[in-house]
């Protein structure tokens, strides 16, 4: 593979002549968003083993991807997520509270409990942008919007994440393209975990790694250890600024490895060899990042423990309060298909509550999600 | 006969014809070792070997288009699309291309592939897992749409897509992969691909349905036949291109009232040529309106997809209108 940039060793110690260009609280805060993504992990599988979610994506093995990159960008910025991608939004202080509600779908969701859980949208206090199923079809959209940042003179950044499974899709070779053509200000991040659900990177693609396909595109790329909060940091921080300076786009491939399943209905013991997931365990990103600290003297283990049930704790509450919070109203079945509700829909809407009258409401049933 | 889930029903079809022609090729996202993600191709590797059943990079347009490639130049692919609401990167390949393929070479050049999707709602997968896109296809020149509902159907419908030499949209209704069961043959057999299914006699009131919806239909007939004592005469279309037109009239004429049942949205919907059929061809045995039991024109929700999905209250309101008009 292409020279990989790594920053921080699994034992903590960092390069030589490498000074972290974040304040002491910046560093605990990464560390804090780490364990809080592990936390949201660890009650979801709990909530979605229980029945009482019907789905989660588990982020194990990515955390420092994550919040590398999105420790690189600014409020003003954008982010197109993954649907792997909590960190990012928890970094930037979008509350836990309010991605629970989306895990619950209810009446508080910003998405009106229209969408599957972790299909998240946010305006604030950062772009986090609304996420679709389909693979790919988000990266032309950063590009798009990148380019209307352009226009206006801003100096804004669009960092659109997506996994190595992406790359094969359409919209990764138009994104990819159409970036490249119009310098737009992008920052492509290939979150390479080693499967596509569970197709392995050899049957995904020929190439040596991903960051390289960036190069018949006349575009910039870079290859970062993707456990390494720092490496991924620096190589987003570099990208980020080549865009504000209207320099285009960069691809980056963080080789990171997804420790857990696609998602909660999925067992990866089917096709991951154990002794690969043994290897990652020894790179794990977040505890790399707590020796680090520990090694700066900022953290303790007795700090470590009261943080980890701090922030257990935080996302208990916040599940608790959207477990709580009603469903939504039918009504939202057919609002915001169109700005104005037409009159079609108006008169189904209209025979649904008139049927629910009449005869009851419909029964919920048990659906569960295969995926 | 052995006693299947759909699901098994599909794995079943899949090695009877596998085992019978070596020309037939499975493949798609996930397909491989790991089986599906609904686990209908569970197996496959395993037992004929990856060149019989593998994983793609994850592009649904390229699976469909090395399909069509695969199809005119001698293999029998059979193509998964993991969810049908994935499919569209693919719509340029299967309508411009697998569909049209006969028609604009004269005939030189061929496409006899299926593309096996699961499509519907039931298992709380909101927008972008639930969809029933039926309409778009059935509404393309070229391409024939077969949707079962039973593990029996399932079975058969499918070989005989395999072996048809037209290109095949198989959609598979998730919410039935492990809710049904039934007797299915062992070996090979096919259920032919313009014939409707009369589910139930009845003389009062033609309902006509399809896949996921069979059951829920199935249910409010009886509830109507119980509470009021109306006989439906139901009626599963199995396959929507190439349409059983005549049975499909023969059932209207029966009872002269007339339900259409399914989840996709109702604008342009599969019911609309349902309904236009009817009109255009027996309208003077007609003794009340033809009525449509659909999704709402949304898309489709998450929370209260129990809401958007017809259910057996929905149809039954429906064959009491029309029988009490």
């Amino acid at each position: 593979m292409t020279d990989m940039l790594t920053v921080l060793a699994p034992d903590g110690a960092t390069k030589k002549g490498f000074e972290a260009d974040l304040s002491d609280a910046e560093l605990l805060h990464c560390y804090r968003t780490m364990l809080l993504v592990r936390s949201f992990d660890e009650i979801c599988l709990k909530l979605q083993r229980a029945g009482r979610i019907g789905f989660s994506i588990p982020n194990l093995g990515i955390e420092a991807t994550q919040v590398g990159a999105a420790s690189a960008l600014r409020k003003s910025d954008w982010i197109f997520p993954s649907y792997r991608d909590f960190g990012m939004a928890l970094y930037h202080g979008i509350p836990a509270v309010e991605m629970m509600h989306n895990m619950f779908g209810n009446a508080e969701d910003s998405a009106k409990g229209r969408q599957m859980p972790v299909h998240f949208s946010f305006v604030e206090p950062i772009h986090f942008y609304s996420i679709s199923s389909p693979i790919g079809t988000h990266l032309p959209h950063a590009v798009g919007a990148a380019h209307a940042s352009k226009l206006r003179g801003e100096d804004t950044v669009h960092l659109v994440s997506f996994g190595d499974g992406g790359t094969s899709s359409l919209g990764f070779h138009s994104g990819m393209n159409f970036a490249a053509v119009w310098k737009s200000p992008v920052v492509f991040l290939c979150q390479n975990n080693g499967y596509a659900i569970s197709c392995p990177s050899d049957h995904q693609t020929a190439s040596d790694g991903y960051a390289v396909k960036a190069e018949a595109y006349g575009m910039p790329h870079a290859t970062v250890d993707g456990n390494d909060l720092f490496a991924v940091r620096q190589a987003v921080l570099e990208a980020a600024e080549r865009a504000r300076r209207g320099e285009g786009p960069t691809l980056i491939e963080a080789v990171t490895f997804r420790m857990g399943g696609h998602s909660t209905s999925d067992d990866p013991t089917k096709y991951v060899p154990a002794e690969l997931v043994e290897e990652w365990k020894q790179k794990d990103p977040v505890d790399r990042f707590r020796r680090f600290l520990e090694r700066k003297g900022l953290l303790t283990p007795e700090q470590d423990e009261a943080m980890r049930a701090d922030t257990l704790a935080e996302i208990d509450r916040a599940a608790k309060a959207a477990e709580a919070t009603a469903a939504p109203g039918l009504e939202t079945i057919f609002s915001d298909v169109f700005a104005e509700v037409p009159n079609h829909i108006r008169k189904q809407g209209e025979f649904l509550f008139d049927l629910s009258q009449r005869r009851g409401e419909a029964d919920a049933g048990d659906g569960e999600f295969p995926l | 006969m052995a006693n299947l889930t759909l699901i098994q029903a599909v794995n079943d079809g899949l090695r009877t014809v596998m085992k019978a022609d070596d020309s037939v090729v499975v493949f798609g996202e996930d397909v491989g070792p790991k089986g599906g993600v609904f686990l209908a191709t569970e197996g496959l590797t395993a037992d004929f070997g990856d060149s019989r059943c593998f994983d793609t990079p994850l592009s649904e347009d390229g699976i469909i288009g090395t399909a069509v490639g695969m199809a005119m130049n001698g293999l029998r692919p059979v193509a998964e699309i993991q969810f049908q609401d994935f499919i569209f990167p693919a719509f340029d390949q299967i309508v411009s291309e697998a569909a049209k393929l006969r028609y604009r070479s004269g005939g030189q050049y061929t496409a006899p592939m299926v593309i096996r999707t699961p499509y519907g709602g039931g298992i709380r997968g909101g927008l972008y897992h639930s969809q029933s896109g039926e309409a778009y296809f059935a509404h393309t020149a070229g391409l024939k749409v077969v949707i079962p509902s039973t593990p029996h159907d399932a079975k058969g419908l499918l070989i005989a897509s395999i072996q048809d030499p037209d290109p095949v949209l198989f959609m598979e209704p998730k919410a039935l992969y492990r809710s049904v069961k039934g007797e299915v043959p062992e070996g090979e057999y096919t259920v032919d691909l313009s014939t409707l299914r009369t589910v139930r006699q009845g003389g009062d009131v033609t309902i006509y349905c399809y896949g996921a919806m069979v059951p829920v239909v199935e249910r409010a007939a009886a509830q109507a036949a119980e509470q009021r004592g109306i006989e439906c005469l139901v009626v599963d279309l199995r396959t929507l291109m190439p349409l059983d037109e005549e049975g499909v009239l023969e059932a209207a004429k029966q009872t002269g009232r007339v339900v259409v049942v399914h989840e996709a949205p109702r604008f342009c919907g599969y019911g609309a040529e349902i309904s236009a059929l009817i009109a255009e061809h027996c309208i003077e045995y007609m003794e009340a309106p033809v009525r449509r039991v659909t999704g709402f024109d949304t898309p489709f929700p998450n929370t209260l997809e129990h809401h958007y999905l017809p259910d057996d209250r929905r149809v039954l309101d429906a064959i009491e209108s029309v029988y009490d008009f």
